[in-house]
């Protein structure tokens, strides 16, 4: 059932973050002006990453290691900056305007029953808006991980498995 | 209600038992008795089929007949829960489903226990979502029964007892032998019978009126007996501030609890990666939106075609609005539309709580045996994963038993309430430990502890000392009163409880957080390293 217990087990070393040059790097720099506000493009170069050639025989480095060698790395730390840059704006947002929604719906009937046009009232269009605030957040999240996130965690993901193989299972 | 419409509603609900006992049958023979395979169905389903079965999975047929309704009888304020059931999925998509997707392998404990120690946080995530799954089966169950028994006229306790045990039975079968993949395709094809069934009513609602929104609102306001103030929030919770902080309750369990429900999340262990986790939620964010902004137009139509009046008299909860709205439409009660329509709307909401409760019962056979099971029985033997499928298997066939039990003594209570509390638990156990295990770096082994018991505790003992139970005419002991709690939903009080346990425990904990487990966590759970 646990894969970590023998973490110690392998032995991978990480090697220096300034001799990396493969093409790949580029084109995971190259892959960030998607969106005009991006704001620094080249993302600096994970330290974690191409150790796995320097094979056994090098001072043994824990699968735990690994793990915070990654997450301090500044790659990481771009995709954690991206998603909670967005994330936590858009929680908050829609969190404050449904229970402003809730709590103006049984508090305030009054304000919510003032007609708007015709029939439609403001609480039938503030009901709507958040039917339609959902589908807006919901695109713009997809969006946003599509282009923003997905490739640098996808990079990450198979650094981060290169490295620990062998060390893990 | 009787006749044609019965005979013809009664051959499609055979039919829907068929096909699906088809798919079980055809989900069995490929199985490989494997724990993927059995509890995340293979994990290679497209975004769009997983979407449809989460969708599929979450709409009970409280929301197809319940809501509409609601809003039949009250207008306005049965929309107030159709926005909460929607925006929920703000939270599912923003912070749960490809973290727990990168993190998980069929559990929610699967994603805490990671990073902390194994066995406590099992037993106490396995113990709560248990306890949410059951509490949902119960009432969906009892739902079903009188549901049935409702649309098919026949209001004898025998009818509604053999739907209890026939429902129960189907649900195991589909479990224990088909496993996720069949239960998959059961969702799929409701959610697709779900979808079909409520555009067409609300096309037919439309033409209806040639188009005119706002004629249906007046003419709905107009029939409804309430004039204006049927269009505005107020009829059902506007009494006294008890009854709007009730609301407010229901409406917070409702947004926060759809993230901590077993059965949801278990769906997004059924795809390859949390790319397609977040894209199936996207699907389902789409149709479930759909649904219930098709449900407002069925809710008013109801009202403006059939009238609330009439509705009351058919039932008092408005359960059967859409059925008469059905009947309507088609052309009368004796047309041959209306019997055609009306014996749509039965089997879709039979075909609702079929998919609802096998989604129900596979997630919580995976709590027993995943997560309960499999840190109860040894500590030094681990399980093996076929004996583990075994005990899932067997774990379905109790989970039914005791669902049936339940749902027979139920029976003549009033378990609407049941719902908004699996919700109010999911939200005050589940999502705490569940959020601070993906954020919080100093989250420890006893936090999560005391954060799933200081929701789950507080939720359950809320509701024993609320007018639900007893104090009040309508509760379920109305004889005695110890009833402490002004509320009905507990949510208000009991998930700000859950977070402050789990923060209350870490700080007292002696243990220090480990910093690189919670870095595991954190890779895994963004880039899905690691994942299975």
């Amino acid at each position: 059932m646990d894969k970590h217990e023998d973490r110690d087990a392998g032995k991978v070393r990480l090697s220096d973050p300034g001799e990396l040059d493969d093409p790949w790097q580029d084109a995971l720099a190259s892959g960030w002006g998607e969106l005009e506000s991006a704001g620094a493009p080249a993302a600096p170069v994970p330290q974690a990453r191409g150790a796995a050639q320097d094979g056994p025989g090098t001072p043994t480095e824990s699968a735990a290691d690994i793990y915070l060698e990654v997450q301090r790395s500044p790659a990481f730390q771009e995709v954690r900056r991206r998603y909670r840059r967005f994330v936590v704006p858009a929680c908050v947002a829609f969190f404050v305007w449904y229970v402003a929604y809730v709590v103006a719906a049984t508090a305030a009937p009054e304000l919510m029953a003032r007609p708007v046009a015709g029939s439609v009232n403001v609480a039938m269009v503030a009901g709507l808006g958040q039917f339609l605030s959902t589908f807006l957040l919901t695109w713009a999240y997809a969006r946003h991980a599509r282009l923003r996130r997905d490739r640098l965690a996808l990079e990450l993901r198979w650094e981060t498995q290169e490295l620990t193989r062998g060390v893990e299972r | 209600m009787s006749g044609d419409h019965q005979t013809l509603a009664l051959v499609l609900f055979s039919v829907f038992v068929a096909v699906t006992l088809a798919i079980t049958t055809w989900a069995s023979r490929k199985r490989h008795g494997t724990a993927e395979e059995f509890y995340a169905g293979g994990r290679l389903f497209t975004p769009m089929e997983n979407g449809f079965a989460i969708a599929g999975d979450y709409m009970s047929a409280a929301s197809f007949l319940g809501i509409a309704g609601l809003i039949a009888l009250y207008g306005y304020d049965g929309l107030l829960y159709s926005v909460g059931f929607l925006v929920a999925w703000l939270v599912v998509l923003f912070l749960v489903a490809e973290l727990v997707r990168n993190c998980g392998r069929f559990t929610l404990a699967d994603v805490v226990a990671a990073r902390m120690k194994e066995r406590p946080v099992r037993i106490a995530a396995g113990t709560s979502s248990v306890t949410v799954s059951v509490l949902y089966l119960v009432a969906q169950m009892v739902g079903a029964g009188s549901l049935v028994a409702l649309l098919l006229g026949g209001t004898s306790g025998a009818a509604q007892n053999w739907t209890v045990v026939g429902v129960g039975a189907l649900m195991v079968v589909y479990v224990s032998l088909g496993g996720m993949r069949a239960t998959t395709w059961i969702q799929i094809v409701k959610a697709v019978l779900l979808m079909g069934g409520a555009i067409a009513l609300t096309v037919l609602v439309l033409l209806r009126f040639h188009g005119d929104f706002n004629q249906l609102l007046s003419t709905a306001a107009e029939r409804s007996g309430h004039g204006e103030r049927f269009l505005g929030p107020g009829l059902k919770y506007g009494g006294s501030w008890t009854a709007r902080l009730d609301f407010i309750s229901l409406g917070l369990a409702l947004v926060l609890g759809t993230a901590g429900l077993p059965h949801i999340l278990s769906r997004f262990y059924t795809v390859p990666t949390a790319r397609a986790a977040r894209r199936s939620v996207v699907w389902s964010i789409g149709l479930i939106g759909g649904f219930y902004l098709m449900t407002v137009v069925l809710g008013f139509g109801a009202a403006a075609i059939v009238g609330s009046e009439e509705v009351r008299r058919s039932n008092p909860a408005g359960n059967t609005a859409v059925s008469l709205l059905s009947l309507d439409l088609g052309g009368g009660a004796d047309s041959t539309g209306g019997t055609i329509l009306f014996a749509i709307v039965a089997a879709v909401a039979f075909a609702t709580i079929l998919a609802v409760v096998a989604g129900i019962t596979l997630a919580s056979s995976a709590s027993v045996a995943h997560d309960l099971y499999a840190s109860l029985r040894s500590r030094r033997k681990p399980v093996k994963p076929r004996s583990e499928v075994a005990v899932a298997r067997v774990a379905a066939v109790g989970i039914g038993a005791v669902a049936i039990a339940l749902g027979l003594l139920a029976r003549d209570l009033n378990v609407a309430f049941l719902v908004g509390l699996a919700f109010a638990v999911a939200a005050s156990a589940n999502l705490p430990v569940l959020l601070y295990s993906l954020f919080w770096r100093g989250f420890t082994t006893c936090g999560a502890v005391w954060s799933v018991y200081g929701g789950l505790v507080p939720a359950l003992a809320l509701v024993v000392l609320s007018p639900v139970v007893s104090g009040s005419p309508e509760s379920i002991f109305p004889g005695v009163d110890f009833q402490l709690f002004p509320l009905q939903n507990p949510g208000l009080v009991s998930i700000p409880l859950g977070f402050l346990a789990g923060w209350i425990g870490t700080l007292t904990s002696k243990e220090s957080p480990d910093e690189a487990k919670h870095a595991e966590t954190e890779v895994r759970s963004l880039t899905g390293a690691g994942a299975v």
